[in-house]
């Protein structure tokens, strides 16, 4: 069969041809994919709260519908859980803030009294090797542990600012970003209170 | 060698050679040298003699058993580098990365281009910046100048940074040091960059010796010390004065031993100022814009980068040809 | 065959730099990254040479890329769906398969003019061949930068440096990589 000529028939004819046959193709694979792909965002979502709160992946506990909130121009989405009785277990409280770099995301765990039961950095664009070790820097095994703590009695800044978490080596502005997001998280959370400077004022030495 | 013609003698003979420049070099660095070990004690001997012996053992070795060829540690070169290095580092450094970041500037910088004279950048400053990136925690804990209460573990750069940062403005940074403590050098930073008055000694030493010209340094510092001040001019209080940027950093080090390197800066005196000019400017701009509180290691680099292309531009005219 | 060792893509080749840059920070990385392009080659160059007869070749770019970027939307969705971890880390990397040099290169070069068996096993062979140098990329950047080689730790990560995680070592180490390359070559 000899090879098709390069006349504008033609041409129109095989573009039109490959692309309905490539977009036929695309559809049928959205959807098998996309039921999937929801589920395993959704997953995601859900395995992020219950890591937070310290909670095995089996047990059942009921999430509430996120509630987004809005304090001074600050967003936070708070997911509120509660066990299978329907007793308060605490709530994962998300928000970003300015680290080194834009849009730290923290999302911190908080039992019913606001003591820290776990967190973690949804996305993050801090120096590696310095403001990059937020996500581990902080855990109970870290050497600034939060775990554990209430931003209610616990002055959660860093000791160079009078407080009582150590900052990481050499990234203090990433460390005070982190624990501002805590503490206004708390405040959000429980509606004030925070023991912590929530960074709107920074102390003049 | 029958094609090259020689004239008949007398010859004038220079007195330039490698091995007299490169001594010129390493006592031009003397004052700095003393006013390390005085402000930072053993810490500071340590890792000068780990980095300048690393420097010459690696370049003994690839000399000898890569290149296989008459190694050539006696010139000098090495050390230069290791000493440069040296200062360029934090006096608490673990040893180990001395050593990294030695076997970088020696292994990677200078002999995977051919050795002497055919590396692209400095390989001080390659090895530094290197560093830097790979160990940032470490590179950036400063040990505070012996006979000095003050702050402990940041420059004076890195302090304003961070107070800026933070929404402060320069009159409210409280423990930035003064004019004195920072030309003597009784303040945090890197082993060789604390006192600017030794690196000045060190700039007329080799001046007089003609080891290098007044254009680069001179251009270097001109262009920051002009930036500072319109900066300064313009916003006195989220900007340093023109002095302040002088004294610190590796301003003074960075453009009287790492700018003037021959192998990396160009040629020709218009060339010499251009670079001088970019290496100041780029220095500001990250100073003043960037991430890192101090810029002066990544400008010379940058420029080193762009030397070939300078020389291009600033070739002389022949003698007789319009 | 060829694309194994001889004609290697990226030591020999020198083609689709970017993805080899940018995905190697790790073995399991770079191994991904080489895989899903291998996928991708093999669909690509079968499908190209089947239909190399019905393409005037005025509008032979346009179709390849048509063609092309349907098998790397598959597969971005199939990794979405199945294998997430793998998605997450290679990230804005698969959509740029479409424009990877070494799949546009092979359909002109190769399979627009050979048979769609020959053309499926070129496919393979390239696709291997930058696998292969993408594992070995990303083992030594991550020995180098972080102290292991497919997650196992070989010494502490305290010692690595840094900097061959980041860009500059992608340069730095794929320099050597080649230069290794050509001197084995050469013997």
């Amino acid at each position: 069969m000899k090879k098709l000529e390069s006349t504008l028939g033609n041409m129109v004819m095989v573009l039109t041809l490959v692309s309905l046959v490539a977009a036929a193709l695309l559809a049928v694979m959205n959807e098998i994919t996309s039921e999937p792909i929801r589920l395993q965002a959704e997953q995601k979502e859900q395995n992020g709260i219950k890591k937070v709160l310290v909670l095995g992946a089996d047990q059942q506990v009921s999430v509430a519908p996120a509630e987004v909130k809005s304090v001074d121009g600050q967003e936070f989405t708070i997911y509120r859980v509660t066990d299978a009785e329907g007793n308060a277990i605490g709530a994962a409280v998300k928000t970003s803030v300015q680290g080194f770099s834009p849009n730290l995301t923290v999302m911190v765990g908080f039992d019913a009294e606001g003591t820290i039961k776990g967190y973690e950095i949804l996305s993050q664009a801090e120096t590696p090797g310095l403001g990059a070790n937020v996500p581990t820097w902080f855990q109970a095994e870290g050497k600034g542990s939060v775990i554990g703590k209430n931003p209610k009695t616990n002055n959660l800044t860093v000791t160079k600012d009078g407080g009582e978490i150590q900052a990481i080596t050499a990234s203090t502005i990433t460390s005070r970003a982190f624990l501002k997001a805590i503490n206004l998280e708390y405040n959000a959370l429980f509606g004030s209170g925070a023991h912590g400077n929530t960074g709107a004022t920074q102390p003049v030495k | 060698m029958d094609k090259l013609t020689v004239a008949p003698s007398p010859h004038v003979h220079g007195h330039d050679s490698v091995k007299r420049n490169m001594y010129g070099v390493l006592i031009a660095l003397a004052p700095a040298l003393a006013a390390s070990l005085w402000f930072f004690g053993l810490g500071a001997l340590t890792v000068i003699l780990t980095s300048v012996l690393s420097c010459v053992l690696f370049e003994f070795l690839i000399q000898k058993f890569l290149f296989k060829t008459k190694p050539t540690i006696t010139d000098g070169s090495a050390a230069v580098t290791g000493l440069i290095l040296a200062f360029n580092l934090p006096s608490n450094l673990p040893l180990w990365i001395v050593v990294i970041g030695a076997l970088f500037a020696i292994g990677v910088c200078k002999m995977t281009f051919g050795g002497l004279g055919q590396n692209i950048v400095n390989p001080a400053i390659a090895g530094r910046v290197f560093l830097l990136v790979s160990f940032p925690a470490q590179m950036t804990t400063w040990p505070a100048p012996a006979g000095v209460d003050a702050y402990t573990g940041a420059t004076p750069l890195g302090l304003l940074k961070e107070g800026l940062h933070t929404g402060k403005s320069v009159a409210e940074i409280a423990d930035l040091p003064s004019s004195t403590d920072m030309l003597m050098g009784s303040i945090g930073g890197s082993l060789g960059e604390v006192s600017a008055i030794a690196l000045l000694i060190g700039l007329v030493v080799m001046l007089a010796m003609r080891i290098i010209t007044w254009h680069i340094p001179v251009s270097v510092l001109g262009t920051m010390a002009i930036f500072a001040a319109i900066a300064w001019g313009i916003d006195p209080a989220t900007n340093a004065d023109p002095l302040f940027h002088l004294l610190t950093g590796g301003a003074m080090l960075g453009a009287i031993f790492m700018a003037t390197d021959y192998v990396t800066s160009p040629m020709t005196k218009s060339g010499m100022l251009i670079y001088g000019f970019g290496i100041g400017l780029l220095t500001m701009l990250i100073r003043c814009y960037g991430a890192y509180p101090e810029g002066m290691s990544f400008a010379i680099l940058i420029m080193n980068i762009v030397t070939p292309l300078i020389n291009k531009y600033t070739h002389p005219k022949r003698f007789g040809v319009k | 065959m060829n694309g194994i060792i001889k004609e290697n893509p990226i030591f020999v080749l020198l083609l689709g730099m970017c993805p080899t840059l940018g995905t190697t920070t790790s073995a399991i990385n770079g191994l991904g990254m080489g895989l899903a392009t291998t996928f991708v080659l093999l669909c690509s160059n079968t499908v190209i040479s089947l239909l190399k007869r019905f393409i005037p070749d005025m509008v032979r770019i346009p179709s390849f890329i048509v063609i092309i970027a349907t098998f790397v939307t598959v597969l971005q969705m199939l990794l979405q769906a199945y294998v997430p971890t793998l998605y997450d880390s290679l990230g804005l990397f698969i959509p740029l398969i479409v424009v990877n040099c070494i799949v546009l290169g092979r359909a002109e070069a190769f399979a627009a003019k050979n048979s769609p068996i020959n053309s499926l096993f070129d496919g393979l062979g390239m696709g291997l061949g930058f696998a292969l140098a993408l594992t070995l990329l990303g083992s030594v950047r991550e020995l180098l930068g972080s102290g292991k080689i497919f997650g196992c730790e070989l010494w502490s990560e305290e010692y690595g440096c840094l900097a061959f995680v980041l860009a500059p070592g992608a340069f730095l180490a794929l320099g050597y990589l080649v230069a290794i390359s050509k001197l084995l070559n050469k013997k």
